[in-house]
């Protein structure tokens, strides 16, 4: 396990009248090169939760385990587990600051006190890795390149600190679709080929029934539903009551199956569905 | 880091200081004020204490709320204090090195500390038990005779309303930037001077951007909505005194005149 989370608890502003329990009583585990995604209703606690995987904010009670590590602990090496834990915050590209691309991107990688060499290859990677071309951008400023490409810079300025787990909140918030779909392709590409673990956090349920191994679901600061997609997009009901959803396409071939065409209950994909009313066509052309 | 900063934070409630018209808390706060400058006697500040304690009583804030307000000034405090007792000069009491500690020092250190700390207690009162909307308002209509001579109070209290707003979002605004930048590998605690305030670039750059984009989303969302400020401008609370204002007004003066006349004895 990489990230183990035990009897997690965290309270916002203890003891004054704006007290908030964000996170009560959490338990999960997640393992080396899954890729989870992590839903729930707006105020549920996810931004809360994933900020205690780097140590940014402390438990109030209970244990965070990065590979082995009590990060919760007194005297926890803070730098070397945010090293190892990638956060991308939502809208990531507010926190951009340097005069060049190259510097913000730099940032990371300096903090962590490498060379300048490494510096130099490490954000070199990180520019290509988000699809950006390295020689025509370097030197340009972040602030004059459109919301999407910034987003990425800022992508690229966690992803050159070489994480072995990569956070990402909502990092498709805002953008159009062409640049939702570019940024989800290179996050698919970063689990595929470097094996990264990745936790994905998103409202979008198309998004993360298309990506995901696992799916996490938080209500009210507790974890209510953990599985695979096929598994957890089954329960349309219990997840409507947290005030989610399932896939559109699920919807879809729920109401197919209601009216009593034989069909499969647990397609989550469009691919999937295309198949599955191919096979419903061809069995009935066939009869 | 940021949590002991209560200035301009209100604390909701109901009880009465609360319902007060704010033009007479604005009023009584400056009354409280001036008496406590005027004061050079440990009766007065009796009064002045028991004043305050039963307000705060009456306001039901808890009263740790009101101290994490003096924390960061503590040591302004502090300082004035030291200043007072080895800078004035009198009847020596005892020496320390080449200091001299005089009676009269002694005596003013004390009560320019209680007069600071009295003022704070007395100001953070007002500000708890005030929403920001409505101490505008009253900074408004109090400043309102003074148009005439060309005092833009409406433009003054729509500033103060906005820049009270954004206390608040900015706080959060530079807590959302500094974690980000600490999931960097940013450092913003150790090193010396120098290194702690060049840190700090990573920090203000967004920030900045971030007020600037507020400001101008903002000036838009409001030309959008047609606003003019100033002449005929009517408003959803109109402010009206009540008994219960006359009656607070009235023990405030009391108090006052109480210690003008001890003074004056
Ligand atoms: N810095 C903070 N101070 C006080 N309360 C907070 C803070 N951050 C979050 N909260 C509160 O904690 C709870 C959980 O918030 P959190 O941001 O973790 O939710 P979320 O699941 O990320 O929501 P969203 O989908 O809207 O991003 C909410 O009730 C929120 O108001
Ligand atoms: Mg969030």
């Amino acid at each position: 396990m990489i990230i183990k989370v035990e009897g997690l608890t965290h309270i916002y502003n203890p003891n004054s009248p704006f007290e908030t329990k964000a996170l009560d009583n959490v338990n999960l585990e997640i393992a080396k090169g899954e890729f989870v995604g992590l839903i729930g209703h707006t105020g549920s606690g996810k931004s809360t939760l994933i900020q205690h995987l780097n140590g940014l904010i402390k438990p109030t009670s209970g244990k965070v385990i990065i590979d082995g590590v009590d990060i919760s602990a007194e005297g926890a090496n803070l730098k070397d587990i945010r090293q190892k834990v990638g956060l991308v915050f939502q809208y990531p590209e507010h926190q951009l600051f340097e005069e060049t691309i190259y510097k913000d991107v730099a940032f990371g990688p300096i903090n962590l006190g490498l060379s300048e060499e490494e510096v130099d290859k490490r954000v070199k990677e990180a520019i290509e890795l988000v699809g950006l071309n390295y020689d025509k951008i370097k030197n340009r400023s972040p602030f004059e390149l459109s919301g999407g490409q910034k987003r990425r810079v800022a992508i690229a300025g966690v992803l050159a600190m070489e994480p072995e787990v990569l956070i990402l909140d909502e990092p498709t918030a805002g953008l159009d679709p062409k640049g939702r779909d570019e940024i989800l392709k290179q996050i698919k590409k970063l689990h595929q080929d470097f094996n990264m673990t990745i936790i994905l956090v998103s409202h979008s349920m198309e998004d993360i029934a298309r990506l995901v191994d696992k799916i996490i679901v938080m209500h009210k600061g507790r974890v209510s539903i953990v599985g695979k997609p096929k598994d957890v997009f089954k329960k349309a009901d219990e997840l409507e009551e947290l005030g989610l959803g399932v896939p559109q396409v699920t919807y879809f071939m729920r109401e197919l199956k209601k009216r009593g065409k034989k069909v499969r209950d647990d397609i989550i994909t469009v691919e999937d569905a295309k198949e599955e009313i191919l096979r419903l066509l061809r069995g009935n052309g066939n009869a | 880091m940021l949590k002991n900063i209560t200035i301009g934070q209100y604390f909701p409630g109901n009880t009465v200081i609360h319902k007060l018209d704010p033009r007479i808390k604005i009023i009584i706060t400056l009354l409280f004020i001036i008496s406590l400058f005027i004061i050079d006697n440990f009766l007065p500040y009796l009064f002045v204490s028991i004043f305050i304690f039963t307000s705060i009583f009456i306001s039901k804030v808890p009263f740790k709320f009101i101290l994490k307000g003096l924390k960061p000034l503590f040591f302004i405090i502090l300082i004035t204090f030291i200043i007072n007792v080895f800078m004035t000069k009198g009847e020596i009491l005892f020496e320390i090195g080449p200091l001299d500690v005089t009676k009269e020092g002694l005596k003013l250190a004390t009560f320019m500390a209680l007069r600071l700390i009295f003022l704070i207690i007395g100001t953070s009162l007002l500000t708890l038990t005030t929403s920001p909307i409505s101490l505008t308002d009253g900074i408004e209509r109090l400043l309102n005779p003074f148009k005439r001579i060309g005092v833009p109070a409406h433009e003054l209290a729509m500033m103060m309303t906005i820049a009270l707003r954004f206390i608040p979002t900015l706080l959060e605004e530079t807590d959302k930037i500094m974690k980000a930048q600490m999931a960097r590998g940013a450092d913003f605690e150790s090193g010396n001077v120098l290194k702690r305030a060049k840190s700090l670039v990573p920090l203000l750059v967004p920030l900045f951007i971030s007020a600037f984009r507020r400001a101008d989303e903002l000036a838009l969302a409001m030309e959008a909505r047609c606003y003019r400020g100033g002449e005929n401008r009517t408003r959803m609370k109109q402010l009206i005194l009540s008994r219960r204002d006359y009656i607070a007004l009235g023990i405030s003066i009391l108090l006052l005149g109480l210690i003008i006349v001890d003074r004056l004895l």
